[in-house]
């Protein structure tokens, strides 16, 4: 079937198979390799992309499902070639990875957490990465990375007068 | 040598690799495309154990878009049985049954199509008839006269039976006024990375060549590979240059590998097999141990320990690869942190109708310490001693180093009590205490559990040959290579893969340091394996040891030729000039010198000005042996199992529901002393992450068969990983006693967390249950276990 998804703000048009997931669809039609599957029953969200700007699994999700919603995905957020975005440099600064599989989907959700609260507790923050499971870091180095980043986008956000 | 002395090793720097995750830009094996690439999807036996009577493939074979389906047995007539690490002839390991599949899950066809989802859809379409046969499950039962054999032609269950005595076991035991006996389960997990196991194979007929890109963490992957397909390993191009997403010692792949490089071959195009969640919990062979330790341990009034029995049942499942060296490796660190005299220890592994093992971290270490450690607790409470207190009694001491242990191994460095001394000190351990009984008083279950343990690294695979008497392997050496060209960039080469331990940063930083340049300027890439020098890939806890060790040497060769293309540029004798951060310079005129540029276009340009006898260019390598490795097993099986041992040293107060179970970590400090560090990021990292892994391996992780043979626990739904809500915060902290045997005094890290943390946290569980007058000696201690066990014991006395 035909079907057109808005992806990081591009709209594209594919002729897909309706069962596939929209997890395949955005890595083997638009060659979107940042998600990755984990384990493609919902849990360990190594897919996750953002569904209008919600964490979501990818891997249960439908392409067609996604049609005309606005999608973004790890490239989306990445701001251009060899450039990283706050949060990105934050996961560099603090180590906030090992083996990078499930980290992108650890930024996007660490993104859609900041964007809705700019100022997380540790509790927020564990909170809201515990539906992404990591095998490597035992998650410190994760929190840290957030909290960092939370608190380099606040203080840039801060008039030059009251940065420290 | 201290860390002051360091510019780059030790400081607090960035992790290269990091920049390529972060963006989404790793290259996983899913990630790469070749063009044509066809999709495998595997057919499994639903029995424990049946045999095949025939497999129908027409109607799959009639679906567009599907390519062929692959059998056992035209497979095996093709190939040859995969490696196995002992001297197992009749119990061949081949990737798809032949004849028989001996357990559930089993890979019996291969089916091949456009897509992966195709490729599954025609699973449904072969037609399979076994003939379901008797299993054998446990191990115990599988090691009995009269059991169930797996493997008819081997006439038992049991591969590996050998018991050593090493010391007076029976003088001490008589001996020592006090005797004790425990047993201790170790539950079957395993690693399970988020990325499950991958390759992608192509074959060229027109070069003869097969080209493989693998998430694979396998030692001699390429010969293996080769050996099984009847080819020259020059015909069999590993490309390392993937990420691996995740492996703590499991991504081993050789049964895939085999089959999907069959494949590629047979069919004339490039052919992938990523597995699914299932077929990676079920089928790939990824299981870790299932030990069994009886332990008899002999110790006087004061609790020092005088000899200690053990007794190890492994569990390998149906098929061996390198598994049962999991009982061998534990032998280099069998007393633990202690003085313990004399020790018997009998390894036992037997097959049985179950997923089989491979590599986990640690490889059968962890295990080992959690019997260790639960039987230094029942030491202490026979005694009413406080179990703090008889570690430490215990512990060898700092000046007693270099210290033999019975088994032949001799420990290199530690300072095990000021470890201790930092991580309970000075207030701390009855802080928790006194939080433990006011918890108490509250009507909650607390305990405080501890846990020492030793991390065994730098792996010299000393087992084999202790183990396998055809095998004299006494050498796992490692490599790196340094290029400087033209425009006197520096590019490092390694010689396997990595799964995210940092491996780029670790040679970076260790050139650096050695020619003083920065670090951030050398390039490090990886060789495929037909241009590489000798590896032995991240197992082992080797990697800082010997790629760090490689890189170290290969940096000292390259300063020298460039301080002798220097000092002969300069008209000195060689001990004249001084090599400084890339520049040499005259010692009697220090305004002589030359620049890291002119040397390097002498050496690339003017040959008639290099010192005679030199090779035009700047090319260095250096193969690294491990350090004390070298020699033979005696006779009576004593041998220097590996170089270096990292300390830690666990201490946590849990509290559980009194009503549901629920086991929750309150608060978790670890001494960590692994030597000088080389990157902290790292380092903290995979101790964070080891920490992680432990705790679902002690609380919540467990592979489960039900009676009839059946894995049940084969989604993330059922096999519980820890997330961010179950990993509390851990206090680190950080002590360095440098190891005599490497070169920067390093040692490994890659495993510590999961090496104690099951230890400390099954002690502080039965440290919280004792008020009740029970106790638990089995992994998982999950919710469910400690719930029925709490309230049976209730029930039991009237409440």
């Amino acid at each position: 079937m035909r079907i057109n998804l808005i992806v990081n703000g591009t709209e594209s048009t594919l002729e897909v198979e309706p069962r596939t997931t929209l997890l395949d669809c955005l890595r083997e039609y638009l060659g979107l390799k940042g998600a990755h599957a984990g384990c493609e029953h919902g849990v360990c969200g190594a897919c996750t992309v953002l569904f209008d700007g919600v964490a979501v699994r990818s891997c249960l999700m439908f392409a067609p499902q996604a049609e005309g919603t606005p999608i973004t995905t790890i490239e989306g957020i990445t701001p251009g070639p060899g450039e990283l975005s706050p949060l990105q440099d934050a996961f560099c600064e603090a180590h906030g990875l090992q083996c990078g599989y499930c980290t992108p989907a650890m930024i996007l959700v660490a993104h859609a957490l900041l964007a809705g609260n700019p100022d997380p507790t540790r509790d927020d923050i564990v909170d809201a990465i515990s539906g992404n499971l990591c095998r490597c870091t035992g998650y410190a180095q994760i929190v840290e990375a957030i909290a960092l980043a939370a608190d380099r986008i606040r203080g840039s956000n801060r008039p030059s007068e009251l940065r420290s | 040598m201290s860390a002051e002395q360091y510019r780059f090793v030790s400081a607090d720097r960035r992790v290269r690799e990091d920049r390529r995750f972060v963006v989404g830009k790793g290259r996983f094996v899913a990630d790469i495309d070749l063009p044509n690439t066809k999709h495998v999807a595997l057919v499994t036996c639903p029995y424990a154990a049946a045999r095949i009577i025939s497999i129908d493939k027409r109607a799959a074979l009639a679906m567009p878009g599907v390519h062929y389906v692959l059998d056992g047995c035209e497979l095996a007539a093709a190939t040859l049985p995969l490696m196995t690490g002992l001297d197992t002839p009749n119990v061949p390991r081949r990737p798809l049954a032949v004849d028989a599949a001996r357990y559930s899950g089993e890979w019996v066809a291969a089916v091949v199509a456009d897509t992966r989802a195709l490729a599954e859809d025609a699973i449904e379409k072969i037609d399979i008839r076994y003939e379901p046969l008797p299993f054998v499950l446990d191990a115990e039962q599988a090691i009995k006269p009269g059991a169930v054999l797996v493997h008819a032609a081997h006439g038992s269950n049991v591969l590996l039976d050998r018991t050593f005595v090493w010391g007076q076991v029976e003088n001490d035991f008589a001996a020592s006024p006090r005797h004790l006996s425990l047993q201790v389960k170790w539950a079957r997990s395993s690693t399970v990375p988020i990325e499950t196991f991958g390759v992608l194979a192509s074959w060229d007929p027109w070069r003869d060549m097969l080209d493989v890109y693998a998430s694979i963490q396998m030692p001699k992957y390429p010969d293996q590979i080769a050996m099984a397909l009847r080819l020259p390993a020059s015909a069999v191009r590993v490309h390392y240059d993937v990420d691996v997403g995740g492996s703590y010692g499991v991504k081993r792949g050789i049964k895939h590998s085999v089959l999907v490089a069959y494949l590629a071959r047979r069919l004339g195009f490039p052919v992938r097999l990523v597995e699914d969640r299932l077929e990676n919990m079920r089928g790939g062979d990824a299981h870790g141990p299932e030990r069994l330790f009886d332990i008899d341990v002999a110790f006087d009034d004061s609790g020092l320990i005088r000899s200690m029995k053990m007794r190890a049942l492994e569990n390998i499942g149906a098929y061996a690869g390198r598994s049962p060296f999991q009982l061998g490796k534990p032998i280099g660190a069998i007393v633990g942190p202690y003085k313990i005299k004399s020790v018997q220890y009998r390894a036992i592994a037997t097959v049985t109708n179950k997923t089989p093992q491979d590599a986990v971290r640690g490889f059968g270490q962890a295990p080992t310490n959690l019997a260790i450690e639960r039987m230094m607790d029942d030491v202490a409470n026979a005694l009413g001693l406080d179990p703090l207190e008889v570690r430490r009694r215990n512990m060898i001491q700092h000046e007693e180093f270099p210290y033999t242990i019975p088994s032949g191994t001799t420990y290199d460095s530690g300072d095990y009590h000021r470890v201790v001394d930092k991580v309970v000190a000075p207030t701390v351990y009855n802080e928790m205490k006194a939080e433990r009984d006011r918890l108490r008083a509250e009507g909650q279950l607390a305990g405080i559990g501890i846990a020492a343990c030793l991390e065994p690294s730098g792996g010299n695979a000393s087992f084999e040959p202790l183990l396998n008497s055809k095998n004299a392997t006494t050498t796992w050496m490692d490599s790196c290579r340094i290029d400087v060209d033209l425009t006197a960039a520096i590019t490092a080469t390694m010689h396997t893969s990595s799964a995210g331990q940092g491996h780029e940063t670790l040679v970076a930083t260790v050139i650096a340091e050695v020619i003083g340049r920065d670090p951030d300027g050398i390039r490090v890439v990886r060789a495929n394996s037909l241009n590489s020098l000798p590896s032995n890939s991240p197992v082992g806890s080797r990697m800082a040891i010997m790629l760090g060790g490689a890189a170290f040497h290969a940096a000292r060769k390259l300063k020298a030729k460039l301080t002798a293309i220097g000092a002969h540029d300069l008209g000195i004798p060689p001990e004249r000039a001084i090599y400084e951060q890339g520049k040499v310079y005259d010692r009697a005129a220090p305004d002589r010198r030359r620049t890291w540029e002119e040397l390097v276009a002498i050496a690339h340009r003017n040959f008639h000005r290099l010192p005679e006898g030199f090779e035009p260019g700047l090319a260095v390598a250096h193969v690294y042996q491990v350090p004390t490795g070298g020699t033979l097993p005696t006779a009576d099986g004593r041998v220097q199992m590996y170089p270096c041992f990292s300390f830690e040293f666990h201490l946590l107060l849990l509290s559980i529901d009194p009503d549901l179970g629920t086991p929750r970590i309150l608060r978790y400090r670890l001494g960590h002393d692994c030597g000088t560090v080389i990157n902290p990021k790292i380092v903290r990292g995979m101790t964070m992450g080891g920490i992680a892994h432990g705790i679902g391996a002690a609380l919540y992780e467990e592979f489960a068969y039900n009676e009839d043979g059946q894995l049940i626990t084969q989604t993330f739904m059922d096999y519980l990983l820890p997330s961010s809500l179950e990993v509390p915060a851990v206090e680190i902290i950080h002590h360095e006693t440098p190891s005599p045997h490497t070169v920067l005094g390093q040692k490994g890290s890659g495993e510590s967390g999961y090496l104690g943390a099951p230890a400390a946290i099954a002690n502080a569980v039965n440290d919280a249950i004792r008020p009740l007058g029970i106790s638990i000696n089995t992994l998982p201690l999950n919710v469910a276990k400690l719930g029925d066990l709490i309230a049976e014991t209730h029930a039991r006395m009237g409440n």
